[in-house]
């Protein structure tokens, strides 16, 4: 559908909040602490973080959580007793301040869900959730959402786009999909009437960094280069960039058992961790470090983009900030790139 | 919810076979008439079994396709999971779904011969197919089983080898590595790869089928090569870590394939595109 | 760090050792580790008062212990770990050379490492003022306040592991929470599991711990794990006498001595 744009006043934004909260609903807005900023569920409009360029975590736990019952059992006296989990127990979720990065990353983590088997699960999740996104005015050196698809203002993956204009300003809102156009009906009358107005004035700058050809063709070719090693020595191999990226999908599942009572869950995981691979013979197909740098890149630069049509990749730079080692992709991609056949 | 692809059917152990130190086959029926009806399965896919409060664990179904109303797995007793299910007994409640991946392709075979080469624990993929060849007799030509272990105790199947060894209609060749023979033992004493050679099967019109420890089946390759087989008769099976079976947990890719959903039937010639990380 | 250029060169030219462990100027004012191979690459090395990061965990990787022998630049954080770890049998110390920078931001280069433990040896490790503090201020909670704060605090822990892989000491293959039989900390993350696996780590650094905060700098939620190993920190003194790893020592927590208290069993 081709978007309605409307004119929200910045003093609009607490009333639209306090509506969203109501009926049944929850909303996920950014949050500060111990000077990092995630998603949690958010009571006060005075509790949202607005001072970041980037949360720490992505916003993936709402149709993804880290860690999500898929069954419960119970042993009793006549058996066994083994339930799936209801939609019905799965809340609305207003997802309030997510970047066009997270809402881009929707796409490219629905595609691992529902690549020919149909992950319910998460669909359902996902199918209660109002994505809300605010473009961006400013962009840090770890940004290159333009070199894989998206931009700051891109409108992929959102109900509803905030743009807000200028510091300080209004906002202009893009109303971009039915969910969106729910979201007005709540409280229409904060939508006023839009004039011209030339959005991409306001958005950040984030220069391309590479193109889909000089990453994707190269990475064809380069998968017994010397690189990955030279790349990695510095990786100390934990899952911190998988768990902060907004479309990292490996898990594992487990039953988490209470005497008589359990439910299975699956639970996030990482290709950078060592035992990952490992089979139950002591052999690990991946068993050093730069073997599992080079998943990593290859699975979001080259086998996702060849099996589904998109890239693992949204550009918003969490990887590289939350790197201790400051592992970060970007410089890794462009040496990629660079780097002589 | 209608489709939760994590949802196990719930099956009980009818018939717990003792095969090996260690090795257990368990014959497993639906609990619900219903599962069972829904239920089909080719030879060489596999499937998720569980039970309930320790976990889940990968293995292939060893029963053939062709014997309807139960499923058959073999495992051995090595992790968590295995563990548990071996403390199972005759009547206890398990959870299996599946099946996944793709499957040996009998119906292009037809017409032909087929050479089975296994080594120990992994037989159990294998003898799905046998017993699925075995009960569509008339499409094949000559059908020759080399099976070796590292002794004779650690001989899985021991009932259905002699069944086999005793068929007009079936070659079949035992061995145990040197050092594991028994002294009534009848059969090779060798490794897989050399009895193989010593056996020499003809490669004309044949397809060979190999699973085994990789150290066997990197030193049975060559041999049949020298034989005469192509590489896109050679067939096998990967068996990499996964969790969930399709496509998703991220574990089981081999560079862009994913060995839950492109296989774990390969050819030699789709292996040796391949990059070697598995 | 002139001086560490040109020895580290030098050191590099002579094929001396195959690779200098160091610092270098990393993304948005970060610095990281740097491995240098070629005596070129050794321009790249730095120190200045952002080079936190325990260098020290590198010495156990495969990858890095591959390149044959190793130089690194060693703070006294670095030192501490290096002495712990080779009395674990984790370093071989004819395989490391160490480059030492004092306190004062000068080099020293340790012909062994007795030289290093006995450089290491004219400082103890004192927990900061402001974590002090901190301890002072949980220490004065109610068990029920004490326990909602770590709930709290751990709560958002999504065990992706930083920690444990920044810290130089938890260099196990196969870590306690890998360990899945029997399972003794729950796999998932969730606000129990992960209050169990950072009481778990806490209680194997007991006694060995370096108090580089290695884990809360590298923690990508900012949770204050060090809270926790400061804590072991001091317990250790108070109950068996205090740390300072050496090469020589008894194994603090896992060398019975008819002295050690028993008042921790009810």
């Amino acid at each position: 559908m081709k978007s309605d744009r409307r004119l929200v006043r910045k003093g609009s934004l607490e009333k639209l909040f306090e509506v969203l909260k109501g009926d049944n609903r929850q909303v996920y807005a950014p949050f500060s602490r111990n000077g990092r900023t995630t998603y949690r569920k958010t009571e006060k409009f005075s509790d949202i973080a607005t001072d970041y360029i980037q949360t720490t975590q992505s916003s993936k736990e709402v149709s993804f959580p880290r860690t999500e019952k898929i069954l419960d059992y119970s042993k009793n006296e006549d058996g066994m007793s083994v339930k799936g989990i209801e939609p019905d127990q799965i809340p609305q979720i207003m997802l309030w301040g997510i970047r066009p990065c997270d809402a881009l990353g929707i796409g490219e983590l629905s595609s691992i869900f529902n690549w020919d088997y149909k992950d319910e699960i998460y669909n359902n999740r996902l199918s209660k959730v109002t994505v809300l996104g605010f473009s961006c005015g400013k962009a840090d050196e770890y940004c290159f959402c333009t070199s894989v698809g998206g931009n700051p203002g891109n409108t992929d993956g959102s109900d509803i786009l905030f743009t807000q204009l200028g510091e300080n300003g209004d906002y202009l809102a893009e109303i971009l999909t039915e969910k969106g156009e729910k979201v007005i009906a709540l409280s229409p009358e904060l939508f006023e009437t839009a004039g011209n107005i030339e959005k991409e004035k306001f958005l950040a700058d984030v220069p391309v960094k590479f193109s889909h050809k000089e990453i994707f063709g190269k990475l064809e070719k380069f998968f017994e280069s010397d690189e990955w090693v030279e790349q990695s020595l510095r990786c100390i191999g934990c899952g911190a960039c998988a768990y902060v990226c907004p479309t990292c999908a490996c898990f594992d599942i487990q039953d988490d058992s209470h005497g008589k009572l359990g439910s299975r869950v699956r639970c996030w995981d990482s290709c950078g961790f060592s035992l990952f691979t490992l089979h139950t013979s002591g052999h690990n197909p991946r068993n050093v470090q730069s073997a599992r740098w080079r998943q990593r890149i290859m699975h979001k630069f080259s086998y996702m983009p060849e099996r589904l049509s998109v890239y693992g990749c949204t550009g918003c730079g969490r990887c590289s900030r939350a790197c201790p080692a400051d592992m970060n992709i970007l410089e890794h991609l462009i040496s990629i790139k660079e780097a002589v056949l | 919810m209608t489709n939760n692809l994590y949802m196990p059917y719930q099956m009980k152990v009818e018939r717990i076979t003792y095969e090996a130190p260690g090795v257990k086959t368990f014959m497993l029926r639906f609990v619900n008439e219903e599962d069972q009806n829904k239920f089909d399965f080719r030879a060489g896919q596999f499937g998720e079994y569980s039970v309930y409060g320790v976990g889940e664990s990968t293995f292939c179904i060893a029963s053939s396709p062709t014997r309807k109303g139960y499923i058959e797995c073999t495992f051995r007793q090595t992790g968590k999971v295995t563990n548990a299910l071996s403390d199972c007994e005759e009547g206890s409640i398990i959870g299996f779904r599946g099946p996944y991946g793709n499957t040996f392709p009998l119906n292009e075979w037809k017409g032909k011969s087929l050479l089975f080469i296994a080594g120990g624990i992994a037989l159990p993929p294998m003898r799905c197919v046998i017993w699925n060849a075995l009960d569509l007799r008339e499409n094949f030509k000559d059908i020759t089983i080399i099976y070796g272990a590292r002794s004779t105790k650690d001989l899985v199947y021991k009932h259905e080898l002699q069944d086999w060894g005793s068929r007009p209609d079936v070659k079949l060749i035992t061995t145990v590595d040197p050092g594991g023979e028994s002294p009534d033992w009848k059969g090779e004493v060798g490794f897989v790869p050399t009895i193989v050679e010593k056996v020499a099967p003809s490669s004309m019109d044949t397809i060979a089928i190999v699973c085994g420890p990789p150290v066997m089946i990197k030193y049975t390759f060559p041999v049949l090569a020298k034989l005469g087989f192509s590489d896109e008769n050679i067939f096998t099976t990967l068996e990499n870590r996964m969790k969930c079976g399709f496509g998703k947990c991220g574990r089981c890719n081999v560079g862009k394939v994913y060995v839950c959903k492109d296989g774990p039937v390969f050819t030699l010639a789709q292996l040796n595109k391949l990059p070697d990380e598995y | 760090m002139d001086e560490l250029k040109k020895r580290a060169k030098e050191l590099l030219e002579a094929g001396t050792v195959k690779v200098v462990i160091g610092y270098e100027n990393g993304t948005a004012d970060k610095t990281r580790a740097l491995f240098a191979q070629e005596a070129k690459d050794a321009d790249k090395l730095i120190f200045d008062s952002r080079c936190i990061m325990n260098l020290a965990t590198y010495l156990t990787k495969a990858e890095v212990k591959g390149k044959g022998r190793m130089a690194i630049t060693a703070t006294l954080p670095v030192m501490r770990a290096i002495i712990q770890l080779t009395s674990e049998f984790q370093v071989n110390d004819n395989n490391l050379l160490v480059l030492g920078i004092t306190p004062e931001s000068k080099m020293i280069e340790f012909k062994d490492i007795e030289e290093v433990e006995s450089f290491v040896h004219k400082y103890t490790i004192e927990i900061e003022a402001k974590y002090s503090e901190k301890l002072e201020k949980l220490d004065k909670m109610t068990p029920s306040e004490r326990w909602s704060f770590w709930i709290e605090e751990l709560s958002p822990c999504f065990k992706c592991y930083a920690c444990r892989a920044a810290c130089p000491m938890c260099y196990c293959h196969k870590c306690a929470v890998e360990s899945n039989q029997p399972q003794w900390i729950p796999v998932p993350s969730h606000d129990l599991g992960n209050l169990e696996w950072h009481m778990m780590r806490a209680i194997h650094l007991a006694g060995r711990c370096i108090d580089c905060d290695a884990c809360y700098n590298a923690c990508p939620l900012g949770i204050p794990l060090n809270l926790l190993t400061k804590r072991m920190l001091i317990d250790a003194k108070e109950h068996f006498g205090g740390y300072q790893p050496s090469i020589k020592a008894d194994h603090l927590m896992s060398t019975y001595k008819p002295e050690d208290k028993d008042n921790f069993i009810m």
